[in-house]
């Protein structure tokens, strides 16, 4: 049994884990908030900007001349995962749960023969899949150095993946990310966004006639490089919201286990002492009554 | 009311501007300026560097935007930007730095002359507020 002074030594340190666990989850709290709001005012825009291309796509009649970032290149044979993580670590399954997600696509896909070709953004998700997937990464991205989750970055992304593609390097674009559902909640998920997939569509809007400046397919191949960049910004703003959502939780439940683990140290303490000067007391009587 | 419609301005990081008084809107559509009152067509365009002007109760408004996108359905006008800012909030030197910019990616050789024309487009809309 540890003596004394150890679990005095013992608690102290537990203690000291506590605050700090207790530090970062204040920290996450309200970085979280500022993070949801960022995430909720985000969505219109990329909202909207789906709906001009559903309602776009659907009045494009030539379906064959159409831009190939809205169709695909014709072919599935190279896929393109771009696996979006967090920079810092200490948020519980946060990027576990992605890259779980991810790992059974890339098994899917390794499986049916197709090529298999990374981009991981974040720092966390490059070091976790390194160790299996080393040979399929082809670009990492980290944005350690901006504190905000700016269009700026996404865009930059956005850029890379859209070069990438004109250059025929790939056929499928798929994107993970956590969607933020709630601070306990978040759900891994997987988004094709190359070629796109007309999610959604509202059989009203495509009624609609819509008069087009400039012609159709030019507006396409405009503002589809534009969605694509959307749609990662708003995989960012989720994502960063998810992290501290998730890393709040993850330090809530460290500072708890601290607490618990005090309480237990701190009883076995109080017994080990009163062990101690019971042990004195009986030697005292003992020797007292032997006289 | 009865010749009033919706406008909202969206960019990325948040809903800019949402007006459900408006009875007029000017936008520097891709082909030219284009004035868009209550029942318009339905119509999908996109933005060159220019102004937009708003007019609700007799009061107008002028936003700078670089590019973007409108669409306008059911009398609602729906503005997606990535780079927007009131008039009346841009500082001399903020427009002078854009200016620049501009000039700069003007003379560059290398761009196409789409992306030169947009560039020429900027400048001179700058140079007016200026």
């Amino acid at each position: 049994m540890a003596s004394l002074d150890d679990l005095k030594k013992r608690i102290t340190s537990v203690k000291s884990t506590q605050k700090i666990t207790k530090a970062m989850k204040m920290v996450a709290a309200s970085k979280l908030r500022r993070a949801q709001e960022s995430a909720e005012r985000g969505r219109p825009y990329s909202d909207k900007m789906n709906n001009i291309i559903v309602n776009l796509s659907n009045s494009i009649t030539d379906k064959d001349n159409s831009p190939k970032l809205l169709v695909g290149s014709g072919e599935d044979k190279v896929h393109l995962c771009v696996v979006m993580t967090s920079d810092r670590g200490l948020c519980g399954g946060f990027n576990t749960n992605i890259i779980k997600k991810a790992k059974t696509f890339f098994q899917k896909i390794i499986d049916e023969g197709k090529t298999l070709k990374i981009i991981t953004v974040g720092s966390k998700g490059y070091d976790q899949l390194k160790r299996v997937y080393k040979d399929n990464i082809i670009e990492r991205i980290s944005f350690k150095e901006s504190k905000n989750v700016n269009y700026f970055d996404a865009n930059k992304v956005g850029i890379i993946i859209i070069d990438k593609f004109e250059k025929k390097e790939f056929d499928v674009c798929t994107i993970f990310y956590n969607q933020f559902k709630n601070v306990i909640t978040q759900i891994p998920l997987d988004q094709q966004i190359i070629p796109l997939k007309a999610s959604e569509t509202k059989s009203s809007s495509s009624e609609d006639n819509y008069e087009f400046e400039p012609e159709e397919d030019e507006i396409l191949s405009n503002l589809l490089p534009k969605n694509i960049s959307t749609q990662i910004f708003k995989a960012m703003l989720e994502n960063s919201a998810s992290e501290q959502g998730s890393r709040m939780t993850a330090m809530d439940n460290a500072t708890r286990n601290a607490g618990e683990m005090v309480d237990k140290l701190t009883i076995q303490y109080n017994r080990s002492r009163q062990a101690a000067i019971t042990k004195e007391l009986i030697e005292i009587i003992s020797g007292a009554e032997s006289l | 009311m009865s010749n009033q419609f919706k406008l909202e301005i969206v960019n990325p990081e948040k809903s800019f501007l949402l007006k459900d008084d408006v009875t007029e809107a000017v936008i520097p559509a891709y082909e030219g300026e284009m004035g868009i009152l209550k029942d318009h067509i339905s119509l999908i365009s996109f933005l060159k560097p220019g102004l937009i002007k708003i007019f609700s109760k007799g009061v107008e408004e002028k936003f700078f935007v670089e590019d973007g996108i409108v669409e306008f359905k059911d009398n609602n006008l729906t503005i997606l930007t990535s780079s927007i800012s009131n008039i009346n909030d841009m500082k001399k030197d903020r427009i002078d730095t854009i200016l620049k910019e501009a000039e700069k990616n003007s003379q560059d050789k290398e761009i196409s002359d789409q992306q030169k024309y947009l560039a020429d487009q900027k400048i001179e809309v700058l140079k007016s507020i200026n």
